[in-house]
């Protein structure tokens, strides 16, 4: 059967993706947080997964207003990257892994969770940033990809609860896939930041922090919160909690931390990195 | 009835169906503004180009005026307003400065003092 290696949370900020392109990651600014990265590369160096599950937010590339999935999974051979609008550059196609996408989305619709099926969506850099971070100089083109996406754009917005419910569910659909492939489960986005409005810029070093400490010890305790919650405690952007508390429902019972970096800000967000593995085989 | 509607949260327009619906043609308009062939026509004719996804007057008004917290009450989301701004170069600490009453300086210090700032007394 497959098996889960591990998860890792991540930032996905443009600015991240812009510094990348124009090489700053050694300046003053970025110093701290490019800092975790080479650790976590050498991890994916040494496990070598063979397909990432990632979890992020279409901002408006292929998931606009229109027709908005609340929760979607790609089925793809290939994704496609595109402008977006205000500057990073687009990256090559990533590829895809058809046949546990697929296996998932039966699972999924199995046990009463039912997300759009996409089968031709180009990703944002919700996705790529990530990517880009963890296998740098387009390596990613080597590990195969599953994009899932959570509406975090639009309310109402599923519950942080079911978030992390539907992350259960999909490690359970990984756990019985006739395989022997490795699998690394991503959560990106977050931590406190809020883009809009004049509240705009309000972080939360403490909320974010502590919610990084239950990511380990103790999920279920996040999901005592609402997305309102959130908004209160970590700005209108902090729902994006959410694909965290799916890569951590992925894993299923406790986990090590083995690596963890929180810089705040970046960009206008406070940004966390950490990188969990399973403790139960 | 349920009543869905969302606690308020001060100085945060939550984007929820009503602003939805009501920022619909506007935030098309953003959206469409992934690809620069639309952002130049933006930039030839802005008028014409409002027209043609209808904005109302006050969504017109308010993209005149760069008026930010405008957009959003009338129902913009800051995630296609992004690609508006790309137009103008703003980026984020721009577009936060102009919603909060900062200057840009001023916004970024603002960041600065819940983070680094803060650790680093």
């Amino acid at each position: 059967m497959a098996k889960i290696i591990g998860g890792i949370t991540t930032s996905h900020i443009p600015a991240i993706g812009v510094a990348m392109d124009k090489q700053l990651e050694e300046t003053p600014y970025f110093r701290d947080l490019f800092a975790i990265y080479p650790p976590i590369r050498e991890w994916l160096g040494e496990e070598k997964p063979d397909i990432a599950v990632l979890f992020y937010n279409d901002h408006g590339l292929e998931m606009w207003l229109d027709k908005k999935p609340t929760f979607a999974i790609g089925c793809a051979p290939e994704y496609q990257n595109a402008d977006e609008g205000w500057g990073i550059k687009p990256i090559p196609p990533v590829t895809g892994e058809t046949e546990l996408s697929w296996h998932i989305v039966n699972h999924l619709i199995e046990n009463d969770f039912d997300p759009t099926v996409c089968q031709d969506i180009k990703v944002d850099h919700g996705a790529t940033v990530p990517l880009t971070l963890l296998w740098p100089n387009f390596t990613y083109q080597g590990i195969k990809v599953i994009p899932i996406s959570i509406n975090c754009e639009r309310h109402p917005m599923p519950k942080p609860s079911r978030s992390y419910a539907f992350g259960q569910a999909i490690g359970d659909a990984i756990r019985c896939w006739d395989s022997e492939q490795k699998v690394v489960v991503l959560g990106t986005g977050g931590l406190s930041h809020q883009l809009d409005g004049p509240r705009a810029g309000i972080l939360n070093a403490d909320f974010d922090n502590w919610c990084m400490d239950k990511l380990v010890s103790n999920p279920e305790e996040i999901l005592q919160f609402s997305n309102v919650d959130l908004i209160e405690r970590g700005g209108a952007q902090m729902v994006e909690l959410a694909m965290w508390l799916a890569m951590r429902g992925c894993i299923k019972g406790e986990v090590e931390e083995k690596l963890r970096n929180y810089v705040s800000p970046i960009s206008n967000t406070a940004v966390g990195v950490q990188l969990l593995l399973p403790k139960e085989a | 009835m349920t009543d869905y509607k969302m606690k308020p949260v001060e100085g945060t327009y939550h984007f929820d169906g009503e602003m939805a619906t009501k920022g619909f043609s506007f935030n098309k308009m953003c959206y469409s503004f992934n690809s620069e062939e639309n952002r130049q026509a933006f930039r030839d004719d802005a008028e014409a180009y409002m027209e043609k996804y209808k904005l109302t007057e006050e969504q017109k008004q308010a993209v005149r005026d760069h008026n930010i917290n405008r957009m959003l009450e009338l129902g913009g989301s800051i995630y296609y307003m992004a690609k508006f701004a790309g137009i103008f170069g703003w980026n984020m600490q721009v577009i936060g400065g102009m919603q909060s009453g900062r200057t840009t300086e001023e916004f970024q210090a603002y960041l600065e003092s819940q983070g680094r700032g803060k650790n680093n007394g």
